[in-house]
């Protein structure tokens, strides 16, 4: 196996042709924990959704050498119909998809993974509660249950910790270093630096284009931070085509 | 008149009555749980243009078979409603347009087409017939194939109904896990078409929908659990077709609309009494201490 968990090589994504990715090359290590920052529209979200194969880059490449269901994704909570008529232990199996598939039974052992799961992330007892009834904390605690089931490899975090609260957070940032020290490579999109400087030895800081990849006391200095706020302040309705680059030339 | 004779004695005395029953319990079957999934998807209204889609397919098959035959209506009407839907769909995928958008411009040209050619051929009673359903007036061969409808459709529907639930609830997380969620939208869209054209016969195209979304409120209504609402609203569009059948023998009133109009009132009043209705904002129970 490889040193390289994922590897971007040059990889743009674009809507309507306007880059939210540009040209962005690097390579995340085996069991790193990173955290992507950037301001608004920085293309942070796009990324991620780029590594699970959702958009398509225009240019460059992805490369993790991993199946879909390998990889645990957490996306940004607005996607997911809350009243849906489903309980909570039902939506945790759905992490048992790389076991179970569309059509397989969902084994005694996904079962009582599933009620650890709940036990883990502070939910023991909940596993018949409707979803609707849920508060935002309690139910990013049943989405990072079901990503506790999924057993990923690689997992990607969408701003996991937004309108949370500090010990709902807490509690979870306990799990994402569980994931850590088992040697999974785990992504998180944040917003706040400090838990960035934290929790996250290494940081991705972006702003359309790549301003920083490496440790987060390298990358989060005030110099690249005023950077990328700059950067992502830019948009040119009237942009010109963007000359194709080669790979070494990036 | 005793009891007997209100609820029984219809059925027991006239075949026709008995058949329209038996297509009653096997529309209920299939067509309160398809209502109540695109309900969940929020596609209330998108049955509705489905069941005019169908229209024109009906038509055509109506006119090669030169009768009311069900078998070449209900293939046609099958063939009409997929293109629709699954043109609209592409549609909305490749241009601006939303789905709901580009599904009410193809219905629309779908239901003005099969108005066109039922009008060419047939007479206006056909087009009655076929808007509006002749419910006792079904033979052995439409009911086997309404009931072989049903069948097909609870089977699909168990085989697909974890990534279509999946679908529904997070079809962002079935995209990851690389579920082919579209793949079950498009079963899943297939299985109402087919349902329509089931309905299409007993209570026509403008009342098909009417045994599927009815049934899938009073459900909503009653139960915040799937498969107990499914289970509700199956039973409820018996429950209206049965006595929507009963009232029309005895009020000699036509029975389709009578079916839709029992499911409306049952609707009607779980409004005011269910647990999810405005009981609960009337009558508020006292909360509880944790």
């Amino acid at each position: 196996m490889s040193e390289a968990a994922l590897t971007l090589s040059n990889l743009t994504i674009a809507y309507d042709r306007h880059p939210a990715v540009h040209h962005v090359s690097g390579t995340l290590k085996h069991g790193s924990l990173t955290a992507i920052a950037g301001p608004n529209g920085a293309g942070k979200s796009t990324l991620l959704k780029a590594i699970i194969g959702e958009l398509a880059p225009a240019e460059g490449r992805i490369e993790h050498g991993l199946k879909r269901a390998e990889i645990g994704y957490l996306p940004q909570a607005a996607e997911i119909n809350r009243r849906f008529p489903i309980n909570v232990l039902d939506t945790v199996l759905l992490g048992d998809w790389h076991q179970s598939g569309a059509f397989g039974r969902v084994s005694r052992a996904a079962l009582a993974k599933a009620q650890g799961a709940l036990h883990a992330v502070g939910l023991e007892g909940f596993d018949k509660r409707a979803i609707g009834s849920l508060s935002a904390g309690q139910f990013q605690r049943v989405l990072f249950a079901r990503l506790l089931l999924q057993d990923a490899r690689l997992i990607l975090l969408d701003e996991p910790f937004t309108a949370i609260d500090a010990r709902t957070t807490r509690d979870l940032l306990g799990l994402v270093s569980n994931w850590h020290g088992e040697g999974r490579t785990v992504v998180a999109v944040l917003h706040d630096f400090d838990q960035v400087r934290t929790h996250f030895p290494e940081t991705l800081l972006i702003a359309r284009e790549l301003i920083g990849w490496g440790t987060t006391k390298d990358v989060m200095t005030p110099d690249n931070l005023a950077r990328a706020r700059a950067m992502a302040e830019r948009f040119d309705e009237t942009a010109e085509i963007c000359a194709p680059q080669r790979e070494t030339a990036a | 008149m005793s009891a007997y004779e209100i609820f029984l004695a219809p059925m027991v005395d006239y075949g026709f009555m008995r058949r329209a029953l038996v297509a009653c319990l096997c529309l209920a079957l299939g067509s309160g749980p398809m209502g109540v999934f695109l309900m969940m998807r929020r596609m209330s209204l998108m049955g509705d243009a489905l069941s005019h889609a169908v229209l024109p397919g009906a038509a055509i098959g109506y006119l090669v078979a030169g009768s009311l035959s069900l078998t070449a209506m209900g293939i046609g009407g099958l063939v009409a409603g997929l293109s629709v839907a699954l043109l609209s769909g592409a549609v909305s995928r490749a241009t601006v347009l939303s789905e709901d958008a580009s599904f009410a411009s193809f219905y629309l040209a779908s239901l003005a087409l099969g108005v066109l050619i039922v009008s060419l051929r047939g007479s206006n009673i056909d087009l009655l017939h076929v808007l509006f359903g002749t419910i006792l007036a079904i033979d052995t061969q439409a009911l086997v194939l309404i009931g072989a409808i049903t069948s097909v459709t609870l089977l699909v529907l168990a085989l697909i109904y974890r990534p279509l639930v999946a679908e529904c609830f997070d079809p962002g997380f079935l995209r990851a896990v690389g579920g082919r969620g579209p793949l079950y939208h498009i079963a899943f869209l297939a299985l109402v078409v087919l349902n329509l054209v089931a309905s299409f016969q007993a209570l026509g195209t403008l009342m098909a929908v009417g045994l599927m979304m009815l049934p899938a409120a009073i459900a909503q209504l009653w139960s915040r659990n799937l498969p107990r609402m499914l289970a509700i609203a199956a039973l409820t569009a018996f429950i209206s077709g049965y006595l929507g059948l009963i009232a029309s023998y005895h009020l000699e009133i036509a029975s389709g609309p009578t079916i839709i109009m029992v499911a409306a009132i049952i609707y009607g009043a779980s409004i005011f009494i269910a647990p999810s209705g405005l009981a609960r904002r009337y009558f508020p129970r006292p909360h509880l201490k944790g």
